[in-house]
């Protein structure tokens, strides 16, 4: 054989290099989601079908304090996908307002256009799917956590143990969009009820509000809903002044705040 | 003295410690063992039960291993300065060192893989980084510069080891194994120390010095940006990818410091590992103490005077909150008393500069560690539940002795079978030295060459 050394490192480096570069390359068009874990194309910034946003109408929730129970979004998404306390895929806090005020803020998962946790993951297992939710593949999340460091609402979780407490879990059938059994050492997040608006009906959350405080809806077709009654989507953004949380960011979060104190709830405005 | 008898000397001097490095040379490494054994024991505890063990939450859910992983990166740079750097300079002292400076950087580059594999929840995914890897992620750029930095510098450590590797081969003869001789004549490349073999090697060495610097400064800023490229306080910092570099050089430097005082010591090599060469690495160790001070005088000025945001609260947990005391003493034990002590001709000596560079090693561990946590701990909205302090606990701290007796027992044991001073370089630096320097010689940094 007469294969010189220096040919030979040549090649074994060759070799190396494209092992590196070749799948990373792949990804490069399509800079947000063309690394989406399922395999239908995605095609990059293009117009989605549906976009799905959710508008918390401040005004409205009292953090089921005036129920005295516990923030029912909360609930509702714990009996459905079964997280831990601590692991709030929407959490409903009491934050302080100006004037010496305090009101509830509900703080789900923003669903980022330009989602910052997506960007940072190193192997596409976080990615938007084609109505602009963003998903977590746990068979191939990593769980490097890069993606909680990346989160400016805190609002992504880890398995950290193997999750005993529903052994029923054992029968689902895995999916990104609907992520039970828990993968232990993974990312979990609000993933939308992705399955549940798929098949017409509203997402655990915005179902189990009491208070028909928070509406779903779809950019697309401009239309909202909290189960209560349908409202024309940008319309009532434009006349209730809607803020979307941290937007200096540039996240373009999908989640839109109606601002207000819960006054319809007949709570004093100012605690 | 004259030149055969000097170099003879020097001979006996490093291959002794390959035969017969003394009981307590071997005691110290079987201590690293065990103390690496029983982070594994516990790493497979982790496996079993997930990141569970650890004192990790999903509020600070980056801890002691991501604080040891960029230590390490840290320490990582002492190789390439010291041998590169002062290499393609000009510079002669620095090369009875050259060789303990490489290991560090080789052997914390392990270390920080290491860290990183064990912080995974997911390690046997490893490959995943290779089949899905997006290059738009800061981790696959670390995954890049790191491999690179890694092979590079494993490469720059073995090339200028084979004169040496092949003098283990003839001195050795009876007293070594005869597989361990064997090993040695097939890395030693049938080196001969043929003119030609001379020429080719120094144009190696000097190709990969300029190679492994980019590698190096990669390998820092890319890791600072893993951090950087967050939306979190304290990390979302331009300034941070210069100020790893420099601190990484501060790092460096000292371990080279403290390493060549162990070994100096341990092997017996005080004629050669000299006061000069303490106080010159002590200038340098001064210089980026400066310059590290400098950057993070100009991060923290100009977080604090804005105040953007919450960082009013976010500062407060460094200059007066809970994470205070590892601020001021950092500063205490780490930038200043290091600059007294090297700056006062009287503790300008082997011990006091020791002692700066054991302090520096040490403190600047904790600095990383005020580095990740504080960060981490300052929730970005009000929502979480657990906002518990973060407080390791004994499984972390037992895998995370993983890296950090690693890192030592690899130094160790590398060794004990490789001498701690490269015997050629030196030999041929006193060669060298009774024939003239040429400016010509000065400006290519024509370093072991001298046409």
């Amino acid at each position: 054989m007469s294969i010189s050394r220096r040919n030979l490192l040549k090649g074994l480096g060759l070799v190396g290099l494209s092992a590196t570069l070749f799948p990373a390359l792949n990804k490069l068009p399509g800079l947000d989601s063309g690394a989406s874990a399922t395999s239908e194309a995605n095609p990059g910034k293009a117009k989605f079908a549906k976009q799905w946003v959710r508008v918390i109408d401040l005004k409205k929730c009292d953090g089921c304090e005036g129920l005295g129970m516990e923030p029912q979004c909360k609930v509702a998404d714990r009996n459905v996908y079964h997280t831990r306390e601590g692991e709030e895929w929407i959490d409903v806090r009491k934050v302080k307002g100006e004037g010496g005020s305090s009101y509830w803020m509900p703080i789900p998962c923003m669903q980022c256009e330009n989602a910052a946790c997506v960007n940072v993951c190193p192997v596409g297992a976080t990615y938007h799917n084609e109505s602009g939710t963003v998903l977590v593949d746990n068979r191939r999340c990593i769980g490097c956590r890069m993606c909680m460091a990346a989160c400016p609402y805190d609002r992504r979780f880890f398995y950290w143990d193997d999750r005993k407490e529903y052994p029923q879990d054992v029968f689902s059938e895995y999916s990104p969009e609907f992520p039970l059994p828990p993968v232990k050492g993974t990312v979990n997040k609000c993933v939308l009820c992705e399955v549940f608006t798929q098949n017409g009906k509203l997402p655990a959350c915005i179902a189990g509000c009491p208070r028909g405080a928070m509406y779903f809806g779809d950019l697309e077709s401009d239309v909202a809903t909290n189960g209560l009654e349908v409202v024309a989507l940008k319309k009532m953004l434009a006349e209730n002044n809607a803020y979307r949380y941290k937007e200096n960011l540039g996240t373009k979060p999908r989640v839109y705040y109606l601002p207000g104190h819960g006054q319809d709830q007949g709570r004093e405005p100012r605690e | 003295m004259n030149s055969a008898d000097r170099i003879a000397e020097l001979e006996i001097k490093v291959l002794k410690p390959l035969v017969k490095p003394g009981f307590g040379y071997n005691l110290v490494l079987v201590i690293l063992a065990l103390i690496v054994a029983i982070g594994v024991f516990f790493w497979f505890g982790q496996l079993r039960q997930g990141l569970v063990v650890t004192g990790l939450q999903n509020q600070v859910f980056w801890g002691l291993y991501i604080t040891t992983f960029v230590y390490f990166i840290g320490i990582s740079l002492a190789g390439t300065l010291v041998s590169a750097v002062l290499r393609l300079t000009g510079q002669h002292w620095q090369t009875p060192i050259t060789r303990i400076a490489e290991i560090i950087t080789g052997a914390a580059l392990i270390g920080a893989a290491m860290m990183i594999l064990v912080d995974m929840g997911r390690p046997e995914r490893l490959l995943n980084v290779f089949i899905y890897g997006r290059i738009q992620s800061p981790l696959i750029w670390d995954v890049i510069a790191l491999n690179t930095y890694l092979f590079g510098s494993l490469l720059y450590l073995y090339i200028p080891m084979i004169p040496d590797l092949a003098m283990c081969r003839d001195r050795l003869g009876e007293s070594i194994s005869p597989i361990r001789h064997k090993i040695y004549s097939i890395l030693a490349l049938g080196w001969q120390n043929t003119q030609e073999q001379k020429e080719s090697l120094e144009k190696a060495i000097n190709v990969m010095s300029v190679v492994i610097i980019p590698a190096g400064i990669a390998v820092h800023s890319v890791t600072a940006w893993l951090f950087g490229m967050t939306l979190r306080y304290g990390w979302d910092n331009s300034i941070l990818a210069p100020y790893f570099v420099t601190s990484a050089f501060f790092s460096g430097i000292a371990m080279v410091i403290v390493a060549m005082s162990i070994y100096r010591k341990a092997f017996g090599l005080e004629k050669y590992i000299t006061q000069e060469v303490f106080v010159k690495l002590g200038w340098l160790l001064l210089t980026m103490a400066i310059v590290y001070s400098y950057f993070n005088f100009s991060e923290l000025l100009t977080e604090a005077y804005k105040l953007k945001g919450s960082e009013q609260a976010f500062l407060s947990q460094l200059f007066n909150g809970k994470f205070s005391g590892y601020f001021w003493l950092f500063f205490l034990a780490n930038i200043l008393i290091p600059i007294f002590l090297i700056s006062w001709s009287k503790t300008r000596n082997i011990t006091g500069i020791t002692i700066a560079g054991v302090l520096i090693i040490v403190g600047v561990w904790f600095k990383r560690y005020i580095f990740v946590i504080p960060t981490l701990s300052f929730p970005m909205t009000p929502t979480y539940y657990n906002a518990a302090a973060y407080s390791p606990n004994l499984a972390e701290w037992a895998i995370t002795l993983i890296g950090l007796a690693g890192f030592a027992l690899l130094i160790g044991l590398f060794f004990r079978v490789v001498p701690a001073i490269p015997v050629w370089e030196v030999v041929h630096d006193w060669e060298k030295s009774t024939t003239p320097v040429t400016d010509h010689s000065i400006r290519f940094g024509a370093a072991k060459g001298g046409k």
